[in-house]
């Protein structure tokens, strides 16, 4: 059978998963200034993250799901994509916060178990991006919720987001 | 007139518009505009898009018979117009959207419920002149009553388990069965048709191609062709070929990931992982060619902005074989796999009849018997230099959207061969030309049928424009699909239409 033959080549051929980028240097002195205090020892080097689109376009949700394929395989560094936020640390948070989401971001927050931690992935959840002024967001995640980490970029590529969620382990976990 | 009149001969002698390309404008006084109405129930015209720009209301129609496209327009005063909503169905959210952000009132809309506007805005009414004030509470949204015995209700969210876009699915089930499914969306409203009013080219043509991150090089087109229409210009012959190249790869990206989304949803998630790595070659091919994995910005008014190098084309050659080939073997698979296919046969049905009456066209018409492609319909080019075919599935279930994908993957890898092949020299960009006027575009997302209509100052600025994304027809039917099928096989559904959020939040 096709199927068999298919799981048999990928055995064989071994992962298609590349090598881990290193901790991104931006992203660990952005952390260092907020997280020297947290404890380390808790989480056991591994984060549940939970995202949260909170008016994206869908480009960072795309880079998301590129992140947890096989290719970046999130999974491997104990990071994981967890559907409720009572299980979740990290909140990553795409879009600029329309305020048609603003309360469901403030109670997907406030469902999560402490300690934790809010990441701004995108150009739009770090300032509002290109939406900036509209009567209809609120110009970056900073607006609503505590941020820890922003990951800039329109959308940010895997390799970014990935060291930017590698320094969060590294500095968190 | 009634009968079997054309779109063209029914508009024939009102007044047009001078500068409206590449379709006419017609001016309709209220009595032209009821006999529209009644016309339209009559005939089999499509309707392609309904929006406002100051105190005018837009309907643009589409005759199938011979691809007559015209936009007929009724001047409000009174801040009220006929509601298109008993003839054409798929008007009733566009003129609820309408009606929040101007203030226009449809009369005879028979839904009395905000749409984009939840009631969170400091504004009310932010298109209109003047604006209206902040509403004192939030929108207390009721939801259509369901009566019967023993039945129960699931309210999902806006924010759900995956990583998806937001909004509100609030199921009425018998057991395991839906009987009723009702979306409230609007949660990803950002405010783009006011963002873009005022600005230059250049900062209006990043937020069209921000309106679906997953369309953006669809819609970056739109804008493209629309600002070409109204500015009377037109792209060089070899940013038409890239254009298309670009939007081809698109199409296969986002294909191959909803082909794999699909079977993940129905427990078969070895399809995802194999899906999500030939996507990822698609992507870092854009990369590598383009400069951009998503190919963000890439088109812009007048052209495009990189050009293909003779590496690039090899490495587009080579993607293409590798995925034909793998392509295959998931095909096969997918064909080969009775369990897999007990989820998707039979789940989700849209009957043709439906998708006709809601105008609805892309992956989710043309699995439900509906032809329609802007690629041929239109025949922008380069298209009308390229040899393909429009597939279509009789049977409209998930199954067949997971076909209609297929089928489309391998007329787009054709494609691209061809765009290779055929790729004329010459320039990128040519100048776009400091007038006004107003253009409109129909353009072939990988969703379906983009409608992009925009007005110009003399100064070259966007007074205007108004996106109509493709899932505002098909978001209404994905309703009717899950009637009757259990709660589980939501996601499945769900995933086999994947309306986009944003693009229709605006
Ligand atoms: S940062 Fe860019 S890709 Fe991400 S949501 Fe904003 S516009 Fe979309």
């Amino acid at each position: 059978m096709r199927l068999v033959r298919l799981l048999l080549q990928t055995l064989l051929k071994g992962p298609v998963t590349q090598a881990p980028p290193p901790a991104d240097a931006d992203s660990l002195a952005q952390l260092a200034a907020t997280l020297s205090a947290r404890s380390r020892d808790t989480l056991g080097r591994s984060l549940a993250i939970r995202a949260l689109d909170a008016g994206s376009c869908n480009g960072c949700e795309l880079e998301i799901q590129a992140v947890c394929g096989p290719v970046y395989d999130l999974e491997r560094y104990g990071l994981k994509v967890v559907a409720s936020p009572r299980h979740a640390d990290v909140l990553l948070v795409t879009g600029p916060v329309t305020r048609n989401m603003a309360l469901a971001a403030v109670r997907t927050y406030e469902a999560m178990a402490a300690p934790k931690w809010v990441v701004a992935m995108g150009d739009c959840a770090r300032d509002g991006g290109c939406f900036a002024g509209s009567y209809a967001v609120m110009n970056g995640v900073q607006e609503l919720l505590p941020v820890d980490l922003v990951i800039p970029g329109c959308p940010p590529e895997p390799e970014k987001l990935l060291s930017g969620l590698l320094a969060l382990l590294e500095t968190v976990a | 007139m009634l009968g079997n009149t054309t779109l063209t001969e029914f508009l024939d002698g009102l007044r047009t518009v001078p500068q409206h390309q590449p379709w006419p404008r017609h001016l309709l006084d209220e009595r032209a505009w009821m006999d529209l109405l009644h016309q339209l129930a009559e005939s089999d015209w499509t309707l392609l898009g309904l929006w406002a720009d100051g105190g005018e209301v837009h309907a643009a129609l589409r005759d199938e018979e011979d691809g007559a496209v015209a936009v007929a327009s009724l001047s409000c005063p009174e801040r009220k117009y006929p509601s298109l909503s008993e003839v054409r169905p798929g008007a009733i959210r566009l003129e609820r959207a309408l009606r929040d952000l101007w203030g226009i009132t449809p009369v005879g809309l028979s839904d009395p419920r905000p749409w984009l506007d939840h009631g969170r805005w400091p504004v009310s009414r932010p298109l209109a002149l003047p604006r209206g004030p902040a509403p004192e509470t939030p929108v207390d949204y009721p939801f259509l009553p369901v009566e019967g015995e023993a039945l129960h209700i699931i309210p999902v969210g806006p924010v759900h388990a995956g990583v998806i876009e937001p909004g509100h699915f609030r199921f009425t089930c018998s057991g395991e069965s839906v009987v009723r499914l009702e979306a409230r969306l609007g949660y990803t409203h950002k405010g783009v048709e006011e963002l873009m009013a005022g600005k230059p080219l250049a900062e209006a043509a990043k937020l069209a191609a921000r309106l679906s991150g997953d369309s953006t090089v669809a819609y970056s087109l739109a804008f493209a062709r629309a600002v070409e229409a109204a500015t009377a210009s037109e792209a060089p012959p070899r940013a038409h070929w890239l254009r298309a190249l670009m939007a081809e790869l698109e199409r296969i990206a986002n294909h191959l990931l909803d082909v794999g989304g699909v079977c993940n949803d129905a427990a078969f998630p070895v399809m995802l992982a194999h899906c999500t790595t030939l996507r990822e070659e698609v992507l870092r091919a854009n990369a590598a060619c383009f400069g951009h994995r998503l190919l963000m910005d890439r088109i812009l008014p007048g052209g495009v902005s990189h050009d293909l190098t003779r590496e690039g084309g090899a490495t587009l050659r080579k993607l293409c074989a590798t995925l034909a080939q793998r392509l295959n073997i998931l095909v096969d698979i997918y064909d080969d796999l009775p369990s897999l296919q007990d989820r998707t046969v039979g789940t989700g049905i849209v009957r043709p009849a439906l998708a006709r009456r809601f105008g609805a066209g892309g992956v989710v018409g043309r699995a439900s018997m509906q032809g329609g492609d802007a690629r041929k319909a239109v025949a922008y080019p380069p298209y009308d230099e390229l040899d393909f075919a429009v597939p279509t599935q009789p049977l409209g279930d998930v199954n067949a959207r997971i076909w209609q994908r297929i089928e489309e993957l391998r007329e787009s890898l054709s494609l691209v061969n061809q765009l290779m092949d055929g790729m004329p020299g010459g320039p990128l960009t040519r100048p776009i030309p400091t007038r006004g006027g107003e253009g409109m575009a129909l353009v072939e997302g990988f969703r379906g049928e983009i409608l992009l209509w925009l007005r110009l100052s003399e100064a070259g600025k966007v007074v205007r424009c108004h996106p109509r994304d493709p899932s505002w027809f098909q978001w209404p039917l994905l309703e009717a699909a899950i009637e009757n099928n259990i709660v589980a096989d939501f996601p499945l559904c769900n995933k086999s239409f994947n309306c986009s959020y944003s693009g229709v939040d605006l």
